[in-house]
């Protein structure tokens, strides 16, 4: 009997070497659709498998949500990425012999992250975290123009850089865990680590924590680490970049959280949170002003990615119930909120053949539907009610307030800032006279619609049994 | 204690870290690849002695992967691809000799007052590999840094990881070194020359990193 927590790691595994082999490019993005459903239905089911750990794995509550949310949003990708390329095909930007490793990357990726949510020895995570990374950056690359190249090639570096540092961490945590725990496999397992955290050497463990800090902050994209993120969303296919920003940060962000759950749990070491407020808060005033000068589409809402993974780490080094929840929240709804407008931006950068905001305008005359569903995007990200993320907004800036006000200052500037910015570029690109492209899109509005209508149905009331869920994850986060 | 098992995985680690800085201040891009390769050599050593001391024969398999990938395959490739490229002129530099060699030996303070305060708990040879394996990855990363030359940027990587090779393998009975060691050579091997240096070369005639930054994306408006 398969398990789900076997299928979720096994379906996108065994889809690697049999799309690598397909060179038919509908058949090779009807199985990578396949394969995503499969994978997500085994995502889903794990909500409700019984709670388990091994050396290797463990399924706990913290990690089923970002696995059912993974699953998710990589299944809408597929259905949206089947449509994207088979305009890039029409154009000739890409060639089935490419499509191949794409698709056969696609599905790796998949299965990296997966890993690195359900990893419990910290090194496989590590392990997963690395593989992602570098499935994603050979996608960037995948057009191959000097830009793109230039973009993987920067990814590439820094991401390794990152990846090493990250991995010198993990080194020295094995090292404070093998003091308690022994030598071998128990001395990496995250939920020993835990229970056995103050035990711990807090010095060396305070250290390791720099260490992963740096290395998965550079996957996170928080300033002044971020160097790689607009070029690899610009530059790669639009696809990518809405997995890249709705999950890879994500899946980054919650590896650090593993390892800032052993620090809290021992009142002996570093204060992570301050370092996380003060990177979050870097992070978001940042790319809240970077938001001003953007031309390229793309890059946008790159920037805007790195403003609200900000906000998320923001809300995590601020800590206690109320502020986890509303990270946890906004890593959710930023999730799909940005991976739907990445959709929506691929079709618009296609029908006006450029990413060049100056170049796309007037998309309500000429692409109603799109223009709708575009806006409806940008205005949710911007944290407009009733969308998901102003409630995750309202609910970090309402809890921070009491404790800290002029750090809310801070960050209620940094969101109007970033605000103001996006809706002038909204206006652009939606209003004003017809530029570009006007040919009829080809596009499959399903997953940009029910991303959109997720964000909104979790604004204006989320279920009982979800808020319950993310109190307890927000409890244990600490 | 045992002193001379002590003593020789000092000298060895030691030896790593004296030839990063001779990678630090090398301006031929040959003189690199050939340091590199000896820096390889010196951690497969290292490592081996490692196997010995802590009694882990499979450690053994990581220096042979070390010695095999790293000390011979991959500087011969570069070689290589340096000779077809004809890039074997002098490397440009952001940051003179000087300046750098200086911050290389500040690297080395931090990194062993970073790990000084160590407790005694770990044993001393984990201890001081630490700061030596910190050591090299710092200046491994200032090697990247300083360099802009795509080929010497991937020294500097690997550089890098061979301080990571160093701490992994000086931390006793840590799980999946070997696989971890396998898979970065592997990674490196592919990914570094199969895809970017290629394609770089493919595409712009010049491996300098430099030039790559006039195709980015927000100045494509002001040529």
């Amino acid at each position: 009997m398969i398990s789900s927590l076997d299928l979720v790691l096994m379906a996108p595994a065994i889809a690697i070497p049999v799309l690598a082999l397909i060179s038919n490019y509908r058949l090779g993005a009807a199985l990578n659709v396949l394969a995503s459903a499969i994978t997500m239905v085994a995502g889903i089911s794990l909500l409700f498998a019984p709670r388990a750990r091994t050396d290797l794995f463990v399924v706990d509550d913290f990690n089923i949500y970002l696995v059912t949310l993974t699953t998710f949003v990589g299944f809408t990708t597929s259905v949206f990425s089947a449509s994207y390329i088979a305009h890039e095909i029409e154009i000739g930007r890409l060639t089935p012999v490419y499509l191949r490793f794409y698709h056969a990357l696609y599905q790796a990726m998949m299965a990296a992250m997966n890993v690195a949510l359900l990893a419990n020895n910290v090194g496989l995570m590590w392990v997963g975290v690395e593989v992602a990374t570098l499935s994603t950056v050979m996608m960037v690359g995948i057009y191959r123009t000097p830009e793109a190249i230039e973009a993987a090639w920067k990814y590439f570096i820094l991401g390794s850089v990152g990846i090493g540092l990250a991995f010198f961490g993990t080194i020295l945590v094995y090292l404070v865990g093998q003091e308690v725990l022994g030598e071998g496999l128990s001395a990496m397992s995250w939920d020993l680590l835990l229970a056995s955290s103050p035990k711990l050497d807090s010095r060396l463990l305070s250290l390791a924590f720099v260490f992963l800090l740096v290395g998965y902050g550079t996957k996170v994209g928080l300033a002044p680490f971020h160097a790689w993120l607009p070029d690899a969303h610009a530059e790669g296919p639009t696809p990518i970049s809405a997995v890249l920003s709705g999950l890879l940060l994500n899946v980054a962000l919650y590896a650090l959280l593993r390892f800032k759950m052993v620090l809290a749990a021992n009142p002996a070491t570093l204060n992570v949170g301050a370092i996380m407020v003060a990177l979050g808060l870097v992070s978001l005033l940042f790319a809240a002003f970077m938001l001003y000068r953007r031309r390229d589409i793309k890059r946008l809402f790159a920037y805007s990615s790195i403003e609200h993974m900000g906000i998320a780490t923001f809300a995590f080094g601020i800590g206690g119930p109320l502020a986890n929840f509303a990270g946890l929240l906004h890593m959710t709804m930023h999730s799909l909120t940005k991976s739907a407008i990445f959709f929506a931006v691929g079709h618009v950068a296609q029908v006006k053949g450029t990413q060049r905001i100056a170049d796309i305008g007037g998309l309500s005359v000429t692409h109603p539907v799109l223009a709708v569903g575009f806006a409806l995007g940008a205005l949710a990200i911007v944290g407009l009610p009733p969308f998901g993320v102003f409630t995750s907004e309202f609910m970090l800036v309402s809890s921070t307030f009491p404790q800290h006000p002029l750090l809310t200052v801070l960050l209620v500037c940094g969101l109007l800032i970033a605000f103001a910015a996006i809706v002038l570029r909204l206006q652009e690109i939606v209003f004003g006279e017809p530029r570009g492209g006007q040919d009829p899109v080809k596009a499959s509005y399903v997953p940009l619609f029910i991303h959109i209508g997720l964000v909104l149905a979790a604004g204006l009331w989320l279920p009982e049994p979800i808020v319950r869920w993310f109190r307890l994850v927000a409890t244990q986060l600490g | 204690m045992p002193s001379l098992s002590f003593d020789i995985a000092h000298l060895l680690a030691g030896g790593m870290l004296v030839l990063s800085f001779v990678l630090l201040y090398q301006d031929r891009i040959i003189a690199v690849l050939n340091v590199f390769a000896w820096q390889a050599i010196v951690l497969s050593l290292s490592v081996a002695w490692q196997a010995v001391a802590q009694d882990a024969p499979h450690l053994l398999v990581t220096a042979a992967v070390a010695l095999v990938v790293k000390g011979f395959i991959i500087p011969t490739a570069l070689h290589r691809i340096v000779r077809r490229l004809e890039i074997h002129r002098e490397i440009e530099q952001v940051i003179g000799g000087g300046p750098t060699m200086l911050t290389g030996l500040g690297l080395v303070a931090l990194s062993i007052m970073l790990v000084a305060p160590v407790k005694e708990g770990v044993s001393i040879i984990t201890r001081e590999d630490l700061a030596f394996a910190l050591a090299v990855i710092l200046l491994g990363l200032l090697m990247m840094i300083t360099r802009r030359n795509a080929v010497t940027q991937i020294v500097g990587f690997m550089s890098l990881e061979n301080g990571l090779v160093l701490a992994a393998t000086g931390a006793k009975g840590m799980p999946l070194v070997v696989e971890f060691s396998v898979a970065f050579s592997i990674l490196i091997a592919f990914i570094v020359f199969g895809v970017f240096v290629f394609r770089i070369r493919e595409r712009f005639d010049t491996v300098d990193v430099g030039a790559l930054d006039r195709f980015r994306g927000e100045r494509r408006d002001h040529p």
